[in-house]
């Protein structure tokens, strides 16, 4: 990537998390166990320009979804940083003006089952925000406006009277978008929205997000596990394992040109509904437990090409004709 | 139906609205034990609050008491008379009118101390679920503490020493006293329920919605966790009036509850006790059955609501 | 001889609202060693489908008519005992959270013993013997030590391999397999699915696989057939049915999945969605969504006729003769 600094509306730098899994102090000190942290994110750097969609996939464990909430402030990071629109994130989230980026940057979660409050109306849930920071002062503009939003996800403002259980799966997810777009926002984060939605409402979901994401120049951080979705959505994609990033490129590039192992692995292992005869390299181990990763390159014991550098030294990721890999196979031209 | 949950205590009117939901207005209608113990219960309450102008007789007034009516056997038996229907005690009170006087005050000190315990119990658990760290260490220990001490000796003691500081105590003093010390070791259980409640709320994604937008931590805790928490805890405050009714009869069994110009049932069983050998069984033994009754019906409904509400109310 | 006969099968849920039809006259067969594949989406009743054939409906649900026969024989409406020495013997099942699949407290091997000697006349010497094997061919390494361990000691993946080596102990006839990848990583999930497809065809057992995810069918099953609110809109054999869909349902389905090889600017959607059971429209259950809809779709419900190489449930494909 050129060393020209665009104007990036998020850039995430060397952000890590950590947390204090250990048992409970008096447990720890009778039975003279260690202290234990999981390294949930341990130094990943990115940066998203406006208008622009960046995923982020991998396994159960690879820290996508704490780095999702990172961005929106639910956790603070151990380490790092990530800076919006020019400014320190962290910093702000916590000052009194913290208030007016918490309504530049939302948030769609997976569940559209518990994303949703069961004892509020629809009215109330997607008002909240606009409540919050009174952005409205009269109730009938504040109703107006939920009308409007339900509009532009594609339901009825007649349906803000009903409560969530009255909805499908996909319905609650438009309904949560719906509260996520209540102020304006210019960035959202979206953790596997559509995951747990069947493939035709998926369908319409995305449909739907990329619609809003043209006609209001949004910026989405975009968390999967499901290749497929992130080929349709995205413009860069990163590979994470363990905390880490491995790879980061733009979406064409990693998809037909995979760099890391793992990726080619990932790529490999999704089950394909054309072309499924083809050979395919066999996939080895399991994603090992994050309370006790392996020494330098975390993925060197399920990786064909590692060698004695992988065991013992942590690759940084490096530019390397035009992608970002973090592999010493790669930077040292073996594959 | 469009409501607005702006007004009033909004939590409330949507649980209610939940309630009669036709599922477990169904549960009701099919279950005979729940509307039997339900009518019951309702015959009681309306007997307990409507009391002045519903018994025969006012038993403590001593201006009607007469002592030529003093033991009078119930209608029923031998030298029965109709107007004392239940007959009457050593003093010539009514006992079907002493026993709706009774239920009086044995149901309002009940629900009175559920509804401190359920106050008390409920905000512990959600600074403790919610707020989590030394606020959840500090005040579970507390729940530990007053979980070991027997519920009736500490009532006798705070009874006891509420007596000691003031001799000469205006009745409701004495009320006040006898309702505090039975909620004492009540709330704890509504602590530990709201607790574990709130510790799987707060990580559902709804809560976590509401922090990104910025919703401050009590503001949260009030309006998106205490509706979706208060479920099992009304099942367990209707079981609960229960046994505190009978806590409150069994202090007053013993001596430090109810005053005797106001009694409660327990007062009126411990006074009969005295006669029940001399063949005056009717001063001891109906009281008792009320007791009984009230606490059965009550006992019932609990147990029907928490299955009705169980399987559907996820 | 089929091994497995699904005929005309009504599952019903007698609520006091009126009685919800879940499965509304549902048939397939599969053959001796073959894998049939059931996909459909949330409440199509795939998962149902294979509730009935293991004899685990919940109630208030139960088999309002039709007939399930097992190598000819029927196993609807069997009393427990005799459905409970069927299960393990003949079916074998699979299910969706390894987590909840096995016994926290009992270890591996005793579970494995146990299902062995239930349904096999062998001593426990051998059914241990056996055991082993069973965790060497899942693919579990130092089988010898592990056969020993609990569940708990073993990773999801690792689990689903326990899980599939407890269905296949008895060696059953018939696999019916639920979700048996969704709660799995997507690396892990290649691996399962490339061992139950070897594994089942190594011991000449039928599989039913029953999942959302068309990419795993294609990958692993030989037949597949599509769910729709409750009936079977199309089975076929995989490839035709994913490349030449001859139901509109299955071709919106196909066109909807986000594909790898290319970039579209917007998926293609299918409007609305599956009706609820309270609420299926009069005739063909898809006319409401469906694109190519005409007068009679509307008026009759369309049983299963040939289609080119599949079978669908549609009047577009009425007075075709098979391929």
């Amino acid at each position: 990537m050129s060393e020209v600094k665009t104007k990036a509306l998020v850039r995430a730098t060397d952000l890590a998390k950590t947390f204090d899994v250990s048992a409970p102090w008096l447990n720890r000190v009778l039975e003279g166990q260690p202290k234990m942290l999981l390294r949930a994110v341990d130094g990943v750097s990115f940066e998203i320009e406006k208008g622009k969609t960046l995923a982020l996939v991998g396994e159960s464990g690879c820290g996508k979804s704490t780095v999702a909430r990172l961005l929106v402030g639910l956790y603070e990071p151990t380490r790092g940083g990530f800076e919006f629109d020019g400014e320190d994130a962290h910093a702000a989230f916590k000052t009194p003006e913290g208030r007016k980026l918490r309504r530049r940057i939302q948030m769609i979660f997976q569940d559209p089952y518990a994303s949703l409050n069961p004892r509020w109306t629809v009215e109330d849930i997607i008002a909240e925000p606009l409540r919050e920071h009174e952005i409205l002062s009269d109730e009938a503009a504040v109703k107006e406006r939920v009308g409007e939003l339900l509009k532009s996800v594609g339901l009825s403002p007649l349906d803000m009277v009903k409560f969530p259980h009255q909805f499908s799966g996909g319905q609650r997810q438009r309904i949560s978008i719906a509260r996520a777009l209540a102020t304006h926002p210019e960035f959202l984060v979206c953790d596997e929205p559509t995951s747990a939605l069947d493939v035709s409402v998926q369908a319409q979901v995305l449909n739907i997000m990329k619609d809003l994401q043209r006609q209001q120049g949004l910026t989405y951080l975009f968390i999967s596990h499901n290749l497929a979705v992130v080929r349709h959505v995205s413009d860069q994609v990163g590979v994470m394992y363990l905390g880490r990033l491995v790879e980061l490129a733009d979406k064409h590039t990693l998809f037909d040109t995979p760099r890391h192992p793992y990726t080619r692995m990932l790529l490999d292992a999704i089950p394909k509904m054309h072309d499924t005869g083809k050979a395919r390299t066999p996939v080895s181990g399991e994603v090992p437990n994050p309370l006790n990763p392996p020494s330098g390159c975390a993925f060197h014991p399920r990786c064909p090409h590692a060698n004695a550098r992988c065991s013992s030294e942590r690759p940084q990721i490096q530019a390397i004709a035009g992608v970002k890999v973090a592999c010493h196979a790669v930077e040292e031209g073996r594959i | 139906m469009a409501f607005s949950l702006q007004q009033g205590p909004f939590f409330v009117k949507s649980m209610l609205f939940r309630w009669l939901d036709s599922d477990v207005g169904h549960s009701f209608r099919t279950s005979p034990t729940a509307i039997l113990a339900a009518v019951i219960a309702a015959i009681c309450l309306f007997c307990a609050v409507f009391a002045p102008w519903v018994a025969p007789h006012n038993p403590f007034d001593l201006t009607t008491l007469e002592l030529s009516n003093a033991r009078l056997p119930p209608a029923w038996s031998e030298g029965g008379n109709t107007s004392f229907f239940l007959g009457t005690d050593d003093q010539g009170r009514d006992i079907l009118s002493a026993l709706m006087y009774g239920a009086r005050i044995s149901l309002a000190v009940g629900m009175a101390s559920v509804i401190l315990s359920v106050f008390v119990g409920v905000a512990f658990g959600l600074l403790a679920g919610f707020l989590g760290g030394w606020i959840d260490a500090v005040l579970m220990r507390l729940c530990d503490v007053m979980l070991s001490f027997p519920a009736i000796l500490v009532a006798l003691l705070i009874a006891g020493v509420g007596r000691a500081l003031f001799p000469n105590a205006h009745e409701s003093l004495a009320f006040g006293v006898l309702i505090i010390s039975i909620s004492l070791t009540g709330w704890v259980q509504y602590a530990r329920t709201v607790r574990g409640s709130t510790l799987v709320e707060r990580h559902k994604e709804y809560v976590q919605a509401a922090r990104v937008t910025g919703v401050a931590p009590l503001r949260i805790m009030r309006k998106h966790v205490l509706p979706n928490v208060m479920g099992p805890v009304l099942v367990l405050a209707t079981i609960q009036v229960a046994t505190a009714i009978i806590t409150e009869a069994t202090l007053s069994f013993l001596g430090v509850g109810a005053p005797p110009t106001s009694p409660s049932l327990g007062t009126l069983i411990r006074v009969g006790n005295d006669y029940l050998f001399s063949g005056e069984w009717w001063i001891t033994i109906f009281p008792g059955l009320m007791l009984v009754l009230i606490a059965l019906s009550v006992n019932l409904l609990g147990d029907w609501l928490r299955d009705a509400l169980n399987p559907r109310l996820r | 001889m089929s091994l497995l006969q699904v005929k005309n099968l009504v599952v019903e849920f007698p609520g006091r609202r009126g009685t919800l039809r879940a499965l509304d006259d549902v048939s397939f067969e599969i053959a001796p060693g073959e894998i049939l594949g059931v996909v459909g989406e949330s409440g199509a009743g795939k998962s149902l489908t294979g509730a009935s054939i293991i004899g685990l409906l919940e109630p208030p649900g139960r088999v309002a008519s039709g007939q399930i026969l097992l190598e000819g024989e029927r196993i609807d409406g069997l009393p427990y005992e005799q459905m409970r020495k069927i299960r393990g013997r003949k079916i074998g099942a699979i299910f969706q959270d390894p987590l909840t699949s096995l016994n926290p407290l009992y270890s591996v091997g005793r579970q494995l013993i146990e299902t062995i000697t239930t349904h096999l006349p062998v001593t426990p010497a051998e059914a241990r013997q056996r055991a082993i094997q069973l965790l060497k061919d899942t693919g579990i390494p130092a089988a010898e030590q592990r056969i020993d361990h609990y569940p708990h000691q073993f990773s999801g993946g690792m689990r689903q391999r326990v899980v599939i080596a407890l269905a296949l102990a008895a060696e059953p006839k018939l696999i019916v397999a639920d979700e048996p990848t969704t709660a799995l990583d997507v690396s892990i999930q290649a691996q399962i699915i490339t061992l139950l497809k070897t594994i089942c065809k190594e011991r000449g057992a039928a599989v039913m696989l029953i999942t959302h995810d068309m990419g795993v069918i294609a990958e692993t099953c030989d037949r597949v057939a599509v769910m729709y609110a409750g009936r079977v809109a199309e089975i076929g054999p995989v490839h035709e049915v994913i490349n030449h869909p001859a139901h509109p349902y299955t071709a919106g389905l196909m066109a909807c999945i986000p594909d790898m090889t290319q970039d579209r600017e917007n998926l293609h959607q299918i409007d609305g969605a599956m009706p609820r059971l309270n609420a299926i429209p009069q005739g063909c259950a898809f006319n409401p969504r469906c694109e190519r809809v005409f007068d009679k779709c509307g008026q009759a419900r369309p049983d299963l006729m040939h289609a080119g190489a599949t079978q669908a449930a549609c009047w577009l494909h009425d007075n075709k003769v098979a391929a």
